[in-house]
């Protein structure tokens, strides 16, 4: 080793942790030259699939006539659920969802038979001219229906603390009402894909859009019947993912997979955008039932809810969903004595399936609508009450009230009052609260709303052994490092903070880092990238592998210079051990001739977590994420039209590993949340057809859907009290739920057109047609009540 | 006889011999290579798919650039026209300033929408496009993207430079590129043939007229806004195509003195100057008439002789008594568009006839116009419901005509006479207005769809005429638009 003090490459690193770096794709982004699935050259004989999709929400198919597509011009081959030589079922967690209808079709938008033709057209235009004939039976479509038919997927389960019924009976007040909250579908802007290619010895290697792999190997390995060695599954990245592309691409995957099988030639699958929304789940729509006792300061005493998701024709993931949504129906507030009841609905409509906040965002909106209606009825301002039901013993509460439904400590119970503090100040919430009542006094058409919410949200896989991740880490001799991970990029910027995260642990510039395509030949058996917790759980497992790699390298180091372990430093690109110092690449290529392993696993598991689901008691969460929002909305009494003409976020995400990716998550997911409970409405018409199946019907913002003054701030003062990577947060869902804020400052100006007497339902999604007709509801209450 | 398809790409001309004319631009660009436009949605909703168009001024030296969707743009539609893809932009590994922008303001996310975000983009600093909100708004309205929310691609859009013709590679191009666009240009008429479907491009007035004399079923084809998606949705087949957009006596807009008068191949785009000038209620409605791509291909013409029951456009003109100018042979007629819709979908044009031009007669010294839209999102959505009023009030303060255009309440766009009729003659005040409202429920009986249900249609069709009334007494201050924090 050379006896100088410093290598010439010794600088400081360039992007280690903490850094607000670019995405690691962003030049190929703005290039056109970042390749999505359909993107990668076609290899000869590619093969292009369609579908045909039942139009009947409840059938027996009683036949199948196929003989015209197979004569169709270009078509290679024709299946129905009968050609599956392995299992038909590919349910993520129970049978349900079969890969092709077999016998009976659940919902309109089911697939029933998968052509492959020569081009996607030709495809598409052979899938139309199959006959599929139907004896119909009677349909379920909504989750109230269900409710009254007893149709469940999975039992519903409680969540209980105390006499729930006895202290609503017992408080000085007490209200019920309903709530619905609709669904969304997740549009993320590349629809679903895969493109399986044949192998030797049967093997398959298949290309898919998914936020999980190993559950797409799965899938495809069961319906060929052949081992999951036999089947590898890739993502360099995705066009957007949300949760839709959680468990969804195993279909996908599944018809490309046969169809390859059957014809031996690569099989590209495409969805369609209409196919993609017609055929795919989305988030749970809800239908809420409530009754709440409280005392004259709006204090909750006791509460009985019921959450009744609509599921769909099988069960999916919808044990989880609904178990967050019954997680979160306390949001931000001690709720004494509690009995929450999960429903998981069955109807005849699309299953639906995991969407950012899984199910939190649906129990927040029921809590905050009936905090918002306590408010309401004692005539106080919203905040007060929202203050006065705060965790914790600090600024809003009072000791002791630090424990959720479920019996898990809310060990930072103060926070939320912290940020509420800041942002009540930061907003000017008390001076505009003022000049809004001038405001709507001097104005009979237009009506202002504030309101502020906060979020508090858990961070873990509610299902325990999907808390673990691994990666694999290799040094090369040149000193450039690869890293492969469990984890999948959807947009979030996953790869880049890993990288970031291997960077600072190797102590070198970035640029030597190259996070690969996920593949399930390099991190096997890794959970779904979701839950919020991808950079949790295989950042710290990318760490531990660098780390092993590093401490052989620091164990080299030390024998090499004859100083003791704890002498050997990693800095700026270089290794110095006492006077000795040597560049990362000369100690890659040094310790490789002197034959150390540069390659290593690392496997993390999340402490501390456990949950008993029967009991309804544990501690279901690492940690909660926080933040709060506060939102102004004006309407037009006249249209129900609206605009938000100032927005304020403040988000806990202390110890960020990539502030500017963050701050990207934060704003992404409020504006997508603002969608759900605005503009994007599901509508199915009386036969269970979902109608608004693309961006002509169906409307996500945009642009100018920003709030016109939009203030978002990143909250930075205190880092995780876990031990989470680098003390980090988790920030993928959380955010979206301050779009609540959006929702209720509407329901506060219709509100305004009764002069805040009158109880005010505003339904899910606020479209101007539910804000009209809720000002219409307003104002004949107003005028009833005056009557009175 | 088919011909060769010519435009440039990437400095060279492409030459496509045997073009199906229903294959897309986007199919052709993702075929051969281009893979950095994407496909989001088909039906040139998403954005993502946005390509620039160049296309040589009245005076042949320059270039005129503007944004479209590729994915509802037959290959037929570029043929002389240089294509303009994200593939273009950077130069080696210097990337455009619009690329830099979105970079350096962390603008993508999964990046599937950031070509077409590019694309859009540099539409709007090619010409000149301000850096108001508006304006970045009105030139980004047609894409989408889920997951930024928007803020860091404003403040992309924001922080461009302005255009340094000296060094920016278009401008310095400009003239190579005139001169390769010159080279391709087509005098006559275009056919196109291939996979049992033609398509005719005729060059002037007296080719459409003979073409569509002798096809009296081709598919008429004029932006392509809407026919587009009857390929790529409905899986038309459309074996006879007449593509109107290149017939010069179509692409004129005369500004008369009591009206204008608008060629059936102009472009929103082409029409907005003159209606900011003329029609300003009506330009403000136009703006919300899908979004830059779709304007600047969509027409006025397209709208009316389609006879959407939603068509935008059509309640404004039917307010203002517009008149279409149909042509069969050589011969016109002039019929008011109010009797041109016979049923949904369904119109007066005959066999061998086409639309030539649409009339739109300015509102009278003294009147007042209005149109409003009201849909589930301000941008690039279809109306619930759209209505437009023209009020002439007598010496007396009365009433002396009303009329009113609805869409989005009946199979066809219509007038509404039993309104028109309540308030005629009467006082313009709260009282009448009020009193009258009840004869729209003669007028329409709206229908529940996805859109908006029956009795929010009612509703708004009765509130859209209390805001007109508001509006005439110069109650501006209520706007949405106005009443910031």
């Amino acid at each position: 080793m050379p006896d100088t003090a410093l290598p010439p490459v010794a600088r400081p690193i360039r992007g280690g942790v903490h850094a607000a770096l670019q995405h690691e794709s962003a030049a190929g982004h703005v290039t056109g030259a970042a390749r999505y699935i359909d993107d990668l050259p076609e290899l000869p004989g590619t093969l292009h699939a369609a579908v045909r999709l039942s139009d009947k929400p409840h059938a027996r198919i009683v036949g199948v006539d196929a003989g015209p597509a197979r004569l169709a011009p270009g078509v290679a081959v024709v299946l129905t659920a009968d050609d599956v030589p392995g299992e038909l079922d590919i349910g993520a967690v129970m049978p349900g969802d079969p890969v092709l209808a077999s016998g009976l079709v659940e919902y309109a938008g089911q697939a029933v038979v998968a052509v492959a033709a020569d081009s996607m057209m030709r495809a598409r235009a052979a899938a139309k001219l199959v006959e599929v004939y139907y004896e119909e039976l009677p349909a379920i479509l909504t989750a109230e229906q269900a409710l009254e038919a007893g149709a469940m997927v999975s039992p519903p389960i409680t969540m209980a603390r105390g006499d729930a019924a006895a202290a609503v009976s017992a408080a000085p007040h007490r209200l019920t009402g309903t709530l619905e909250i609709g669904g969304q579908d997740h549009f993320y802007l590349e629809s679903h894909i895969a493109y399986a290619i044949p192998r030797d010895d049967g093997d398959l290697l298949v290309h898919s859009s998914t936020q999980h792999p190993s559950e797409v190997q799965h899938a495809v390995a069961k319906v060929l019947g052949i081992p999951m060695h036999s089947v590898a599954v890739e993502c360099r990245r995705m066009g957007g993912g949300f949760g839709g592309k959680e468990s969804q691409p195993a279909q996908i995957a599944c018809i490309a997979a046969l169809l390859a099988r059957a014809t031996g030639r690569p099989v590209k699958f495409r969805l369609d955008r209409d196919d993609d929304m017609l055929m795919t789940g989305k988030r749970h729509d809800f239908h809420v039932r409530y009754d709440v006792g409280f005392d004259a300061d709006g204090r909750i005493r006791g509460l009985e809810m019921d959450l009744a998701g609509r599921c769909g024709m099988s069960l999916d993931l919808s044990n989880g969903v609904v178990d967050r949504a019954m997680f979160h129906a306390d949001n931000a507030y001690f709720l004494p004595a509690a009995r929450v009841t999960g429903h998981r609905c069955k109807t005849h409509t699309v299953s639906n399936t995991a969407f950012r906040g899984f199910g939190g965002p649906q129990g927040m909106a029921a809590i905050e609508h009936v905090v918002d209606e306590i408010a309401r009825s004692l005539g106080k301002d919203p905040l007060a009450v929202r203050r006065a039901n705060l965790y914790g013993g600090g600024l809003g509460g009072s000791p002791g009230r630090d424990t959720t439904h479920y019996g898990m400590r809310v060990s930072e119970p103060d926070l939320l009052a912290e940020l509420i503090d800041e942002i009540e100040r930061s907003s000017d919430y008390r001076r505009r609260r003022e000049g809004i009542a001038a405001f709507n006094a001097a104005n009979s058409v237009l009506k202002k709303g504030l309101a502020l919410t906060p979020v508090k949200f858990g961070i873990s896989f509610t299902v325990k052994h999907l808390n673990q991740a691994s990666a694999l880490v290799h040094v090369y001799t040149d000193g450039s490092v690869q890293v492969n991970h469990g984890g999948t990029e959807m947009g979030q910027g996953i790869h880049t903070k890993i990288a970031q995260i291997v960077a600072e642990e190797f102590q070198i510039d970035i640029d030597r880092v190259r996070v690969t395509a996920s593949t399930t030949e390099k991190v096997p058996n890794a959970p779904p990238t979701a839950a919020s917790a991808g950079t949790d759980l295989n950042g710290h497992a990318a760490r531990l592998a660098a780390r092993a790699i590093r401490n052989r390298l620091t164990d080299w180091v030390a024998g090499h210079c004859k100083v003791g372990a704890e002498a050997v430093m990693f800095r700026d690109n270089a290794v110095f051990a006492g006077n000795h110092a040597m560049g990362f690449a000369e100690l890659a290529k040094k310790a490789h001739l002197d034959r150390v392993h540069l390659s290593a696993t690392g496997h993390y598991t999340t402490p501390k977590i456990w949950w008993d689901r029967e009991k309804g008691r544990g501690h279901p969460f690492f940690y909660f994420a926080c933040g709060v929002a506060v939102a102004e909305a004006v309407i037009d009494t006249l249209t129900g039209e609206y605009r938000f003409p100032r927005v304020d976020l403040l988000h806990d995400c202390s110890g960020s590993i990539n502030p500017a990716i963050d701050l990207g998550q934060v704003e992404g997911a409020f504006v997508q949340g603002l969608g759900w409970l605005t503009s994007e409405e599901l509508w199915w018409d009386g036969q269970g057809r979902l109608r608004t199946h693309a961006p002509s019907t169906y409307k996500i913002p945009t642009s100018r859907c920003l709030p016109e003054d939009f203030r978002v701030r990143l909250f930075d003062a205190r880092p995780n009290r876990e031990e989470t990577i680098h003390r980090s947060k988790a920030v993928g869902e959380p955010p979206l739920m301050l779009a609540l804020s959006g929702w209720l400052a509407l329901k506060d100006a219709v509100a305004a057109v009764g002069d805040h007497r009158v109880p005010v339902r505003l339904d899910a999604p606020a479209t101007p047609e539910r804000v009209l007709l809720a000002v219409e509801a307003v104002r004949a209450a107003a005028k009833a009540a005056g009557a009175a | 006889m088919t011909d060769a398809l010519r435009f440039v790409l990437g400095g060279r001309v492409v030459e496509v011999p045997q073009a199906d004319p229903a294959m897309t631009v986007l199919q052709w660009l993702r075929a051969n290579g281009r893979c950095g436009t994407k496909e989001g949605c088909a039906e040139g909703d998403c954005g993502a798919c946005t390509v620039v168009l160049g296309e040589l001024d009245g005076g042949g030296h320059h270039l005129r650039y503007r944004a479209v969707n590729a994915c509802i743009l037959f290959l037929p539609q570029i043929d002389g026209k240089l294509l303009v893809t994200v593939e273009d932009l950077a130069d080696g590994p210097e990337l455009h300033p619009v690329q830099r922008a979105m970079m350096e303001n962390h603008a993508s996310q999964c990046g599937f929408c950031t070509p077409g975000f590019v694309m859009a983009l540099f539409a709007l600093h090619r010409t000149g496009g301000g850096t108001d909100d508006d304006t970045i708004h009105d030139a980004l309205a047609g894409n989408l993207c889920r997951c930024t929310g928007y803020r860091p691609i404003l403040d992309a859009a924001r922080s461009l430079p302005p255009k340094d013709p000296a060094t920016d590679r278009f401008d310095r191009a400009e003239g190579g590129l005139a001169t390769l666009l010159r080279s391709i240009a087509r005098p006559d008429a275009l056919t196109v043939s291939g996979q049992g479907r033609v398509l005719h491009q005729p060059k002037t007035l007296a080719d459409l007229s003979a073409l569509v004399l002798a096809h009296p079923k081709a598919t008429i084809l004029a932006g392509g806004t809407d026919v587009g998606l009857w390929v790529t949705k409905h899986l038309r087949t459309l074996p006879e195509v007449i593509h109107l957009a290149e017939v010069a006596e179509l692409r004129t807009l005369v500004e008369g003195e009591d009206r204008l008068d608008v060629g059936a191949a102009v472009t929103y785009t082409a029409l907005l100057p003159v209606l900011e000038r003329r029609l300003p209620a009506l330009a403000a409605l136009v703006r919300r008439i899908g979004a830059a791509q779709v304007r600047n291909s969509g027409t006025l013409g397209g709208n009316v002789a389609n006879g959407s029951p939603i068509g935008d456009s059509m309640p404004a003109l039917l307010a203002l008594g517009a008149e279409l100018v149909l042509h069969r042979d050589g011969q016109r007629r002039t019929v008011a568009l109010e009797d041109f819709y016979l049923g949904y979908r369904r119109s007066d044009l005959r066999e061998g006839e086409f639309l030539e031009r649409v009339l739109i007669p300015y509102p009278r010294p003294g009147d007042v116009f209005a149109t409003w839209k009201v849909s589930k999102r301000r941008d690039q959505d279809i109306s619930a419901v759209c209505a437009a009023f023209r009020l002439t009030l007598a010496e007396d303060g009365t009433v002396a005509e009303f009329r009113a255009g609805y869409g989005g309440m009946a199979a066809t766009p219509a007038r509404a006479r039993a309104l028109e009729a309540a308030l005629t003659g009467g006082s313009w005040s709260e009282a009448a207005v009020t009193a009258a409202l009840p004869a729209l429920d003669a007028d329409f009986t709206p229908l529940s769809d996805m859109r908006a249900s029956d009795r929010y249609r009612a509703a708004v069709a009765r509130n859209l005429v209390l805001r007109f009334l508001r509006h005439t007494g110069g109650e501006e201050a209520y706007a949405l638009e106005t009443a910031h924090a």
